[in-house]
């Protein structure tokens, strides 16, 4: 295998008491879309901040395209490209403006033109930042990251807060870089971003990375379960589902059961024999293949958007 | 210098696009010029010149205040850290944001001395070279102060006060708005340890005409260094992150950005002749006054 592109090795951050980052690893091949999907506060803008050169880590190795973000200064600058979580441009900025500006910066330029043209952003050339939607913001950001042409590319969850419409539209945007093949660590908290754009995941929770592989490995890792989620109009004793034939493992979230199976059939017809002897009714009934959210849950005991 | 000279059009533009500076960088010096000569230069033709040094000074020292509000504006809302991905350094963000500040206030400049001349009779021109030397080296060093209220102020609050702390003692102990000479021997000398001290006594001279470009070289040398030193400690105390907070001991830096005006200011008061400088210009124009009542 060539030489990884991005190469994290026991990365260490803290801010003060808080230990943000308990000895991170991975590495991202050339080419690669990796996801670090997790909750909030798991690590994840920590690892990609280190990674932009925004951030010094407390220990660890990290490195970009052979350089180290936090000593090699302008010229790693010139290679990489970022969506940031949390930033702004000036609200009397307008988007040709902001283009021209970043693109000049560089020596390697994107031409703004085709930049404004493949983000559908050419009749709000003349517009304010100010003026733009939330998604047209995004889609600004994304076109300021490619102004340099970038050999890596970092989007800090790209999508956050983004409605559902405009989402689907970030991600064929993303999905075009993919077939460009380009080497994108991508952060999230969306399971279905996750799933859709990274060739890999690794999962993030606590500082640590639990889980590492394709999005299909990491399914299949999940014992194969199906998870079923039911509600029902009383309430059930602890553990009582947990006996139900084929339930590998059952919790209960806000009045929701979720159970996992590995024979889903027979577990219904048990579920269905035990509420009526209890003289319980079933509410609703959602089957869902295995997810990440399921790998999740079962590693860490807690869903993802907790 | 080329991402300096793109920072510093681009800086310019969003000035101009600003209804707030168009108030603080336009309308306000005027403001000031027109009330100064409203209420002390009324039938004093005289003292119209020296009125023009002083609001020259108020305007090129009222670029540090906007400039600390709006870097740390942009570090609060997180337009900094867009551009700290860049590879665009410190020094040249800083240096687009003095290099913008100097030509937005030179339209200011310019229309108050043109007022002056054409429309409340200012006797002379004075001497306009000197008057752009110190307007272009103050507004660098006023500025250079702004940057680095920026850098030690961890949030919007922090740097309003501080720059009321500042504002009022660059009016008050520096001749600006009330002329120097009126005050007992003691606060003179202690104006002779603000910076502002030497941009309005420079400019005021200028304006009068009463004295020659070389002899202002003291003022020029003082605001040159103190540009120098605290552009480079803005430098240092630079902070593109919101969360970056200054440790209260950095606040300090302040103080040695004063440093050269404190070592002038110790040269003046023991062998200087600014103040009995600034004593015979003010009975001159004293003198002007009352042969022009008695005409």
């Amino acid at each position: 295998m060539s030489e990884p592109v991005i190469r994290v090795e026991n990365l260490r951050k803290s801010y003060g008491t808080l230990a943000a980052l308990r000895g991170v690893s991975f590495e991202v091949q050339a080419g690669e879309v990796f996801g670090l999907l997790g909750p909030n506060g798991a690590g994840k803008t920590s690892t990609i901040e280190i990674l932009e050169g925004l951030r010094t880590p407390d220990a660890g190795v990290a490195s970009v395209a052979g350089l180290d973000p936090q000593t090699a200064g302008l010229e790693f600058k010139q290679e990489v490209g970022a969506v940031l979580q949390s930033t702004s441009l000036p609200d009397k900025l307008r988007v040709s403006e902001a283009l021209a500006l970043f693109t000049g910066f560089y020596r390697r330029r994107a031409d703004p033109e085709l930049l404004l043209r493949r983000f559908q952003l050419e009749e709000k050339r003349q517009a304010f930042y100010s003026q733009l939607s939330g998604g047209q913001k995004q889609r600004l950001a994304l076109a300021l990251a490619l102004v340099n042409n970038p050999t890596v590319l970092f989007l800090d969850e790209p999508t956050a807060g983004l409605d559902p419409q405009v989402r689907r539209e970030i991600y064929d945007i993303i999905e075009e870089l993919k077939q460009e093949k380009k080497t994108i660590l991508l952060t999230t908290h969306y399971i279905e971003e996750a799933e859709r754009l990274c060739d890999r995941v690794a999962i993030v929770d606590s500082g640590k990375i639990i889980a590492q592989g394709t999005p299909r490995e990491l399914k299949h890792s999940s014992a194969g379960t199906t998870r079923i989620e039911v509600r029902l109009a009383k309430q059930v004793s602890d553990g009582i589902l947990n006996s139900l034939e084929g339930v590998s493992d059952s919790r209960e979230f806000e009045g929701v059961y979720v159970l996992h199976s590995t024979r889903p059939p027979q577990t219904i017809v048990a579920l269905v024999k035990l509420l009526e002897a209890e003289s319980n009714e079933l509410q609703s009934l959602e089957m869902f293949s295995p997810s990440l959210e399921d790998v999740f849950l079962e590693l860490t005991g807690r869903r993802l958007r907790e | 210098m080329k991402n300096t000279w793109s920072l510093t059009k681009i800086r310019i533009l969003l000035a101009l696009r600003n209804k707030t500076f168009m108030f603080f960088g336009l309308i306000m010096p005027l403001g000031f010029l027109f009330f100064f000569v409203l209420i002390f230069g009324h039938g004093r033709t005289g003292w119209i010149a020296y009125i023009l040094g002083a609001v020259l000074a108020i305007t090129v020292m009222g670029s540090f205040w906007g400039l600390s509000v709006q870097l740390v504006m942009f570090r609060e809302q997180g337009i900094l850290r867009r551009f700290r991905l860049a590879p665009v350094g410190a020094g040249a963000l800083l240096a687009s944001s003095i290099f913008a500040n100097y030509v937005l206030i030179l339209p200011a400049v310019a229309a108050e001395i043109i007022i002056c001349r054409e429309a409340f009779h200012m006797v002379s021109w004075g001497n306009l070279w000197a008057v752009f030397a110190l307007v272009s080296v103050g507004a660098g060093t006023f500025s250079a102060f702004g940057l680095i209220v920026a850098s030690v102020t961890n949030t919007m609050q922090e740097t309003q006060v501080i720059n009321n702390l500042l504002w009022s003692a660059f009016l008050f102990l520096s001749g600006a708005t009330v002329p120097l000479a009126v005050f007992p021997v003691w606060i003179q000398k202690v104006a002779l340890f603000s910076p502002a001290t030497y941009l309005a006594m420079g400019l005021e001279a200028s304006t009068t005409g009463h004295i020659g470009g070389h002899e202002l070289l003291e003022e020029l040398i003082a605001l040159s260094i103190g540009l120098v030193v605290a552009f480079e400690i803005s430098r240092q105390l630079f902070r593109w992150e919101p969360e970056a907070k200054v440790p209260g001991k950095a606040k300090l830096w302040v103080i040695a950005a004063l440093v050269p005006f404190l070592l002038f200011g110790a040269y003046e008061s023991s062998f200087g002749n600014q103040l009995s400088r600034i004593q015979k210009h003010y009975q001159m124009l004293d003198r002007q006054t009352s042969s022009e009542r008695a005409r």
